[in-house]
């Protein structure tokens, strides 16, 4: 093995892209070093660094941004080089050299590249001078509103008007008309102002329906510059990117060597060194507009990686220690197709709402799992820097992890995402995903079909998102999925029986077997449709595949699910926790069957439901389902892999999550199901609707005004008890009616503190 | 047994046949005899079955409540219930009683079966005669507990009554204390579960008092020795039966009641649940039920779980779940005295009763409430040999007056002497804190804890290093002595070095430590000396 670019390396940074970095740097034998902020002492980065030096505080500012400490620890490390990962210094020219000074290679460009791209004036200067094809626009800088509508004007409507210094979508306007340029103009700049210290505006032409296509170039100190096949980061939300791909879909060879060859030119004209990515629009037309350079390593690299088989931070940190390119242009590869997923902590169902809490549970897909499933050859890989247990916490980005796939083609890469997000497990007490959320994006037939554009979310999402919708197949297999689990909790409930000395638990449960029935009969239904959706479904276990040692349900183990309306009796009856009692919504399939067999179950919380569904002959025909949303189905595997999570058991049912999407499924014995008819829902008390104190206290702050729009996991207000601090949440969405305590306030326990308004309580779309 | 023999023949007559079956003259011909104590018989089965009319099973149904037979169907596995003394009447003249006989007398009583394991099971009618308690009715309660008792089986007892059938007189209160007497001589051999389902008022309310777990659902069922009206006329209190002994009251205040549910359904399913938690009786083993968790399950998020800062709170009920079988833990009285945590799961598929300081409630300090609720809990599983996993996490007890003057000691002392008096196996976790008398009574070493081990965080001393400076220094510099006490007494050295833990083991291995113990103590013998009982500080 060559000896490694250099003995050390410091990683400028923390999360899934430290961890990333250091595993390359580990892979070539280098010593790491990685830099932490208190509340990270126990983050997977530090664990994974051989030598780990603490920063300073929570606050970036005084840490992960702090050049000093950094220097300080490079020298007090001997590190020989450093890495910045994406964002805090990264693209910061000063720490460039700063790095430098002390005697350390700098992982990344030079301070005068990172200079030049840093400012998006001069680098549309640049990029013009190396023949690179840009917006058409005006770059002077303006000082009023009657200026910038003549610009926008010359310029030709739409106009974006944009903060010189600006990014990630701040300060950015975009008029149709004078009135929109004029306002656009004052509120840009004052943001401009606000955000970056700089009020400088330009204006240049809006490109409708545009897609986001980016290339990612590398180049060594020897002048040799190679492009890499572009990335498609089209599905953007808010100017942040969701979604992205590798290569980009529809995009002609010519454009894709136009865009690339215009990069390295760029690259070129700077001098550039190592890794870096220039950003281009790209119209319904195929033409190409050049948008800005990000001189560091960005966050969706991996898709590249994916389909060139490169490692980037491998060759990043060869060209840092001045070794040429070890590959041409005409060696670059490009196999196969790429997704990556950003699993954000958010709540899509809220309006995206960041979210933040402790990840109570944590587990990647398993690779064998999805590519069984998907039916196709590929690759699973996650990119995280997060573990069970860990936080995501109000400091940092939200970025849970990267779920990356490869496949031969884009629709395989596809499918084995949306098979990957299914089995990707996040919970945590107030801490939401949006897993769901890209699981319908990834399902999406515009997307299937690779139409994207900057445009896509807006477009197909203009009222926000509401979650998963199932199909009436995927609403069978779900009901099927939590009968089969009700059987298995029951055999496993009636199963202590008498266990013979050192007998293991499958033997009692086989015991159970034979002494119980091996069919039961449930009713069924999802919470949130209520009675009149009920199912009699009728659940028989194939014993013929018997009870193996150490599983319940053990894989390859049959079960057969049959379903039907619920009768009469049961759907017309009042319950209480259900809707109003109505016919039988259309949707729901007159009957149905579906043969279960099992790769692998769960009963607790953390399980992993995995079967195979088989429809059988005795189905109704078609009820218009249509196939969309539907999960691919592998004739020769026979029917629909189906792969559902266990959340939780509840006293009536379960708690699943499928689609990337949480399903509260009610099964009940029919006579549970009967006599529910007769019972009633709690009677409403002012106090359903207050937060109490949990415990006598001082309460020491409150979070909330009257008036005040608060969402399910928000921080309301701190009591002190004991020397403990402890943050009250709110406990589902509403409004803040009155305040009943004050800052200082002895709180006896149960007493309100806040009492929340009922009637402007959001109820989230079922 | 001796008492059934006794008492069966005196009441075969009256017991098995309705009134309107006893008075008819015999019919003259045998086989027309035979039809007609046929028809008889059925009309009397279809009374029992109906007890107080379609017009009072609408009404119970009105108010959300379900009948006691519904309640028994879906408290029992399905067709295994068998009835006892389905005819019995009471045999009361007095205010006209006479005139109305109906059999089954308000409550319906038999064996079946939950989860397959036998349970004996008496469920008051509150359609017959508002459920209330006469000296037949009594009867029929006692019947099965002392059946209960004889053959090893647990007691539920639905309550939905409206207290002492007045016309009955003294009748009545025999009847209850009899059901006392049982109550207390059952106690600690078979498994009492008390579900309050409905009133549950006066006297009546001590047999659920005397249980091992009480139940109640929610807005429907309030327990109280006195009621609104009296509280009123006595004290010129105005309060509601709900506010005075509801549900939310006895979960929340009193800690009279175990578990509070939404609805009869919830109620009858919590139960079942509960039930698959404890053995048939003191004589048998805890249930096994197989389960697909690895008892290896090394879990490296209790590594992190303790933040650094001994001051900040975290959730001692997740890492409770983190430890057992598939993350359950049953909590009982999870809304009482939250200081403290008890409650049921399983390491390996067998029971363990859990107690556990909650530094997220008053940083888990222990108070006289806390003392009482795990003092109970704790002999609760040592009656039922059910092995105790403690977690330490305690800096010690509870100041104040209120405290002091509410008797703290004598409360306190209770848990002490529980712990102390324990003789299941006993497994003790320090994760945090353990200090002063607290951590004494926590299960510890010195009260013949079988397994002491502490997390690496484990700070055991009398006490933190702020408060003990002042005293031993005399507040001379502070900091440099708190930094020395720190480092003597802020982690778990001390404490291995004199044996009083038997390791510091990393959290991630607690499971495995836990089933091991388990394995290691599973057939435990500890033998006291002979007393007629100890004297628990009451």
């Amino acid at each position: 093995m060559a000896p490694p670019p250099f003995r050390s390396l410091l990683v400028a940074n923390r999360g899934e892209i430290a961890c990333r970095t250091m595993r390359t740097a580990k892979r070539l034998g280098m010593r790491t070093i990685g830099v932490y902020s208190e509340p990270d002492a126990r983050a997977p980065h530090v664990a994974m660094a051989d030598e780990a030096i603490c920063i300073g505080s929570a606050a970036s500012a005084d840490s992960y941004l702090r050049i000093d400490r950094l220097i300080d620890a490079i020298k007090k490390t001997g590190a020989e080089a450093v890495h910045p990962g994406y964002g805090f210094l990264s693209e910061r020219a000063a720490f460039c050299e700063a790095v430098e000074a002390a005697g350390a290679a700098f992982v990344g460009p030079t301070a005068h590249a990172i200079r030049a791209m840093g400012d998006k004036i001069e680098s549309k200067l640049l990029a013009q001078a190396a023949g690179v094809s840009t917006i058409p626009g005006v770059l002077a800088v303006m000082k009023t509103a009657e200026e910038a509508v003549a610009v926008a004007n010359k310029v030709g409507y739409p106009v974006m008007l944009k903060a010189s210094a600006g990014g990630g979508g701040k300060g950015m306007r975009i008029a149709y008309n004078d009135a929109e340029a004029a306002s656009g103009f004052a509120l840009s700049a004052a943001e401009a102002a606000a955000s970056f210290g700089d009020d400088r505006i330009f204006v240049e032409r809006y490109v409708e329906k545009p897609r986001h296509v980016e290339i990612q170039l590398i180049a060594d100190t020897f002048g040799n510059t190679v492009y890499l096949p572009p990335r498609d980061c089209s599905i953007q939300r808010r100017n942040q990117k969701v979604v992205e791909e590798a290569p980009a879909p529809h995009l002609s060879e010519a454009t894709v060597r136009a865009m690339g060859e215009e990069a390295v030119a760029l690259a070129k004209a700077v001098g550039y060194r190592s890794a870096g990515t220039v950003e281009f629009l790209v119209d319904a037309q195929q033409r190409h507009y050049f948008l800005e350079m990000n001189t560091r390593l960005q966050v969706e690299h991996p898709v590249t990686e994916m389909v060139t088989g490169l490692d980037l931070v491998e060759v990043m940190l060869q060209v840092a220690a001045r070794q040429p390119l070890p590959f041409a242009q005409a060696d670059v590869l490009a196999r196969g197709w790429s997704f990556e997923c950003r699993v954000y902590a958010e709540d899509p169902l809220r309006g995206f709402l960041p979210s933040v809490g402790t990840l109570a549970r944590y587990v990647p897909p398993d690779e064998a799992a999805v590519v069984a499933a998907a039916g196709c050859e590929g690759t699973v890989r996650v990119d995280d820097g997060v573990v069970e247990g860990g936080e995501i916490s109000v400091h940092y980005d939200p970025m849970i992890a990267k779920l990356i796939t490869h496949g031969a083609s884009r629709d395989e890469a596809r499918r084995l995402m949306l098979h990957a997000l299914a089995r990707y497990q996040i919970r945590g007490d107030g801490l939401r995903h949006n897993l769901n959320f890209l699981h319908t994006l990834l399902d999406h037939p515009r997307f299937a079909r690779g139409e994207v554009t900057t445009a896509f979310i807006p477009e197909e999402f203009p009222d926000g998102y509401d979650g998963h919708v199932l199909t009436p197949s995927q609403k069978c297999e779900l009901l099927a999925c939590a009968a089969a689990l009700e059987l298995a909790a029951e055999l496993r409930a009636t199963a202590p029986a008498p266990p013979a000395p050192g007998a293991s638990p499958a033997s009692a449960l086989l015991h159970a077997v034979d002494s119980v029935a091996l069919s039961t009969n449930l009713w069924a239904r999802l919470e949130s449709e209520g009675a009149a959706a009920e199912q009699q479904l009728t659940v028989t276990l194939d014993p013929a595949v018997g009870v193996s040692a150490g599983s319940l349900l053990p894989p390859g183990m049959r079960l057969l699910v049959q379903g039907a309306p619920a009768t009469a009796r049961g759907s017309s009856a009042a319950d209480p926790d259900g809707s109003a009692p109505t016919t039988a919504p259309p949707s729901a399939p007159a009957s149905w069957s579906r043969l279960l067999t099992l790769s692998s179950t769960g009963l607790g919380p953390g399980g992993l439901f995995e079967a195979r569904a088989q429809t059988l002959p005795l189905e109704e025909p078609k009820e218009g389902d249509g196939g969309h949303g539907h999960e691919e189905s592998d004739p020769l595997a026979g029917g629909t892999a189906l792969a559902v999570q266990v959340l939780e058991r509840r006293t009536q049912g379960w708690l699943l999550s499928a689609f990337g999407t949480t399903y509260e499924v009610l099964t009940r014995a029919p006579r549970v199901a009967e006599l529910s008819r007769h019972l009633k829902p709690p009677p409403r008390s002012l106090l359903d609707n207050a937060l109490l104190s949990p415990m006598p206290g001082k309460l020491v702050s409150v979070a909330v005004s009257e008036g005040q729009v608060v969402f399910l996991g928000q921080a309301l207000c701190v009591v002190e008890a004991m020397k403990m601090q402890n943050v009250l949440t709110a406990r589902r969405d509403g409004v803040v009616r009155t305040l009943l305590a004050q800052p200082g306030a002895i709180l006896s326990a149960d007493q309100p503190i806040i009492v929340f308004d009922e009637a402007r309580v959001e109820q989230p779309a079922a | 047994m001796l008492r059934l023999v006794i008492d069966r023949p005196r009441l075969a007559r009256h017991a098995l046949l309705p009134r309107s079956l006893c008075s008819l003259p015999p019919p003259p011909k045998t086989l027309a005899k035979a039809a007609s104590v046929r028809a008889r018989l059925e009309e009397a089965e279809v009374a029992a079955k109906l007890g107080g009319g379609e017009a009072r099973i609408e009404a119970q149904h009105r108010k959300g409540k379900l009948t006691a037979r519904e309640r028994l169907t879906l408290l029992l596995d399905e067709g295994t219930f068998r009835e006892y003394d389905k005819l019995k009447t009471h045999r009361c003249e007095d205010f006209d009683m006479g005139s109305n006989r109906p059999p089954g007398d308000g409550v319906v009583t038999g064996h079946g079966k939950i989860h397959g394991r036998t349970v004996f099971v008496f469920s008051q009618d509150f359609t017959v005669f508002g459920g209330s308690l006469g000296e037949a009715h009594a009867e029929k309660i006692c019947k099965i507990m002392d059946k209960a008792l004889a053959v090893g089986a647990p007691v539920i007892g639905l309550n939905d009554s409206g207290g002492a059938r007045i016309q009955e007189g003294v009748g009545s209160l025999a009847g209850y204390a009899e059901v006392f007497q049982r109550n207390v001589d059952a106690s600690g051999v078979v498994p009492q579960l008390s579900i309050i389902m409905g009133p549950c008022a006066g006297g009546a309310v001590y047999s659920p008092a005397l249980t091992d777990f009480t139940v109640m659902v929610e807005h429907t069922s309030y327990m109280f020795v006195t009621g609104p009206d009296v509280v009123k006329t006595v004290t010129n209190e105005e309060v509601s039966a709900e506010a005075l002994g509801g549900a939310r009251t006895h979960t929340r205040t009193s800690g009279v009641a175990h578990l509070a549910c939404p609805n009869d359904v919830a109620a009858m399913a919590t139960t079942r649940q509960l039930m698959s938690y404890l053995p048939s009786s003191n004589r048998q083993p805890v249930p096994v039920l197989p389960t697909e968790d690895p008892i290896s399950r090394a879990d490296e998020a209790l590594d992190r779980i303790v933040p650094a800062d001994p001051n900040v709170p975290y959730d001692m009920g997740a890492l409770v779940r983190r430890v057992l079988d598939e993350r359950s833990f049953f909590e009982l009285q999870p809304d009482y005295a939250k200081n403290i945590l008890t409650g049921f799961g399983r390491v390996g598929g067998r029971t363990v009763g859990i107690v556990a300081n909650q530094p997220q409630e008053l940083a888990g300090c222990l108070d006289i409430n806390a003392a009482v609720k795990a003092a109970r809990f704790v002999r609760t599983c040592d009656a039922y040999g059910i092995p105790l996993l403690t977690f330490v996490d305690v800096p010690g007890f509870l100041p104040g007056t209120g405290q002091e003057h509410g008797g703290v000691i004598r409360h306190g002392a209770k848990l002490l002497y529980a712990y102390a008096e324990a003789t299941v196996p006993k497994v003790t976790v320090i994760t945090r804190k353990a200090y002063g008398g607290a951590y004494d009574v926590m299960a510890s070493k010195h009260l013949r804890g079988d397994v002491n081990v502490a997390w690496p965080s484990a700070e055991i001393a009398v006490m933190g290093a702020k408060g003990a400076v002042e005293i031993i220094f005399r507040g001379k510099n502070v900091d440099e002595n708190t930094a020395t006490y720190e480092t003597k007494f802020a982690n778990p050295l001390v404490a291995a070095q004199r044996g009083f833990i038997d390791a510091v083991i990393a959290p991630r291995e607690t499971r495995q430590l836990v089933w091991e113990s388990l394995e290691l103590l599973s057939d435990k013998r500890q033998e006291r000396a002979w007393r007629k009982h100890g004297n628990i500080p009451l």
